[in-house]
């Protein structure tokens, strides 16, 4: 198939500088991720991590160079295609508060495939996209009893395991993680990113994953550091 | 799930404090409909009060005062007519018929007027409508008596009752003429006019029991019911009296004829006019109180979108989730927009079932003190107008806190900086 040998994520040179500053916050030349690699993209606080999460999620267009998602350079799309482009292949995981408070588990999870037909059809090639969240779901050891729960209700653990199960259903190709594991112990975290790492190399699913805890960075496959000026890249280690 | 779900799940989620603006903003509504309400209601009843008429005869004085007595029973004459004039007035070929009025009497807070059968016939109301007698007949004695639909209802009276007139207006059970009384004949259908609130006489009915009075109290003699009817029950005098012309391009003629009536000073006015020109003198209030329910409405408006703003910064996270799992910034401000006409739709229903709540509540009140009787309809283009005008007062409205989140989602993209 094509897709195994295009890369799933292209960097070509990308500066990102924000409106009013003179140093550019981002400034990575070359970077490229095949299907089913995982990054660690380590940096300190102010060091443009999630700047460079919302390029690759296309919130964010870079000043210069170029950024290509599975072929696509998103820069060439409008705003709304950009959203649709989102929705349809990527899944996010925040820090925390993953969930709308108002929804149940179950409702969380299938939100995603609201916004994405294509989610919506790949999530319902075994059954249906509430069977397709439930068996995420219970993939990531939450009981089908909590699935009606509202969501308000669970652990922080837990809220952080049904935000993995929203970005992974319809298997997008890309899932970006910005510090997932920073409101869990210690404990807590080993077991979360073992559930992690185990889904996404199910779903053959690419992982950026950005924390500033060196801790992590030995169980990936690949690992970048920004630093604190943005300057510079320490590539692959 | 669609922008709408979300929108009523998030709207949901946030019920207390969004309940409080939809009652703000009932508040409002339920002001501004109401006063209109009101005021076109008062106005139909009182300018509906009477109809065909084409002239009020009364002794000289000011045109406001001659239709307040004599249609409204509100104050009293200044002066009586004498039964000479009435006769001269109604043999003019011009006339094609009287109704004479002589009013002064009570019976339990309800005024008497004393009349002529003429009354049933030429009496007309609102669009044209004549007097219908729910139940009995007309009066043929001179001890007979034909009840309002609001007399018999509040005192409980049937035909075949006896009831005693109070001499002049005194509302407590003052029997004047408990020597003479009268027997319940008949009784008129609803007509939300003052005649619902009257209590009918023959004309003769009035002299028979004041045949033994004189200057107001009684004289020494006291004669029975019986042996008043032995005298002359011919009144010397009336209130007022109705007038219907055969021809009315003669009105302004007959009027200005009976205005240079020799024998007496009367004064002859065109009820239309006479109303229009005193619901003009009134309705300045009307239209403030209008100016002012808007003013609450705006106020309204405004306080919503100061909550809608404020729920803002806590939604930011929803929304970031929302960008993050594909929503686009249009979706955003839908998102948000649908909220504001969610409130506002609600808080409309609910000022239009506040309205009706507070009219079905209010109207027997309303027609009991002020003797305006408030129809219960549907909404009328006016009101309609008035509510797209607030839906889409709130839409633009709306694109404020749309645009600020928009603005925001933008900004903060997928981060949570919370």
């Amino acid at each position: 198939m094509k897709r195994q040998d295009q890369p799933v994520v292209s960097l070509d040179h990308v500066r990102f500088c924000w409106p009013g500053q003179t140093s550019d916050t981002i400034a990575i030349d070359e970077l490229q991720l095949h299907a089913g690699e995982h990054l660690f993209v380590r940096g300190s606080s102010g060091s443009g991590k999630t700047t460079l999460l919302n390029l690759l999620a296309g919130i964010h267009t870079p000043t210069e160079g170029k950024i290509q998602l599975l072929g696509t350079d998103l820069a060439s799309l409008s705003p709304s295609k950009r959203d649709q482009f989102r929705a349809d292949h990527i899944g996010v995981v925040f820090q925390q508060f993953n969930l709308l408070p108002y929804l149940t588990m179950l409702e969380n999870v299938t939100l995603s495939c609201a916004f994405s037909q294509r989610k919506r059809v790949r999530a319902t090639e075994l059954a249906d996209v509430a069977a397709s969240a439930r068996q995420l779901l219970r993939d990531l050891n939450l009981a089908d009893q909590l699935h009606n729960a509202p969501v308000n209700k669970l652990s922080v653990g837990q809220q952080q395991r049904v935000a993995v199960a929203r970005a992974l259903i319809g298997a997008p190709e890309i899932l970006s993680a910005d510090e997932p594991t920073s409101a869990l112990d210690a404990d807590n975290r080993d077991r979360f990113l073992d559930l992690l790492f185990t889904e996404t190399e199910a779903l053959g699913c690419t992982l950026v994953f950005v924390s500033h805890d060196p801790h992590f960075a030995s169980r990936f496959n690949r690992s970048i550091e920004l630093a604190a000026d943005s300057r510079e890249l320490a590539n692959d280690l | 799930m669609t922008v709408l779900r979300i929108a009523l799940k998030s709207a949901r989620f946030r019920r207390a404090n969004l309940l409080l603006t939809v009652f703000a903003l009932a508040i409002s509504v339920t002001l501004l409909l109401g006063v209109d309400k009101i005021r076109k209601e008062t106005r139909s009843s009182f300018l509906n009060t009477v109809s065909q008429t084409d002239l009020i005869v009364g002794a000289r004085s000011s045109p406001t005062n001659l239709l307040l007595y004599s249609v409204f029973r509100i104050g009293s004459a200044t002066n009586n007519v004498s039964w000479e004039t009435y006769e001269s007035v109604a043999a003019m070929e011009e006339v094609a018929w009287t109704i004479p009025i002589s009013l002064g009497d009570s019976h339990r807070g309800f005024r008497v007027m004393g009349t002529s059968a003429d009354y049933f016939d030429f009496h007309r109301y609102g669009n044209k409508q004549s007097l219908n007698l729910d139940s009995g007949t007309q009066f043929a004695g001179v001890y007979d008596t034909v009840l309002g639909a609001d007399v018999a209802k509040d005192l409980g009276y049937r035909i075949g009752d006896e009831i005693v007139i109070s001499h002049g207006l005194v509302s407590a059970d003052f029997a004047g003429h408990d020597d003479k009384p009268f027997t319940v004949v008949g009784i008129f259908a609803r007509t939300g006019t003052p005649v619902d609130r009257t209590v009918h006489v023959s004309l003769a009915g009035i002299e028979a029991i004041h045949v033994d009075w004189q200057g107001g109290t009684r004289s020494g003699v006291t004669l029975d019911a019986e042996q008043a009817l032995k005298f002359d029950l011919t009144p010397t005098a009336i209130t007022a009296f109705m007038v219907g012309l055969e021809n009315r391009a003669q009105t302004f003629q007959v009027q200005r004829e009976i205005n240079d009536y020799e024998n007496e000073p009367v004064t002859a006015i065109l009820p239309g006019a006479t109303l229009s020109e005193f619901w003009r003198t009134i309705s300045t209030v009307e239209q403030v109180l209008f100016v002012i329910s808007g003013f609450v409405l705006v106020a309204g408006l405004l306080g919503m979108l100061t909550t809608i703003l404020s729920t803002l910064n806590e939604r930011r996270r929803e929304i970031a989730v929302l960008r993050a799992i594909g929503a686009r910034a249009s979706q955003v401000v839908t998102l948000i927009a649908l909220e504001t006409l969610l409130v506002v739709s609600a808080g409309c229903v609910l000022g239009v079932g506040m309205l009706y709540g507070l009219l079905a509540v209010g109207r027997p009140i309303v027609t009991r003190r002020f003797g305006v009787n408030i129809a219960i309809t549907w909404l009328d283009a006016t009101q309609i107008g008035i509510m797209a005008g607030v839906v889409i007062g709130a839409v633009l409205v709306a694109l404020i806190p749309g645009f600020v989140a928009y603005r925001r989602s933008i900004q903060d993209g997928l981060a949570l900086k919370v």
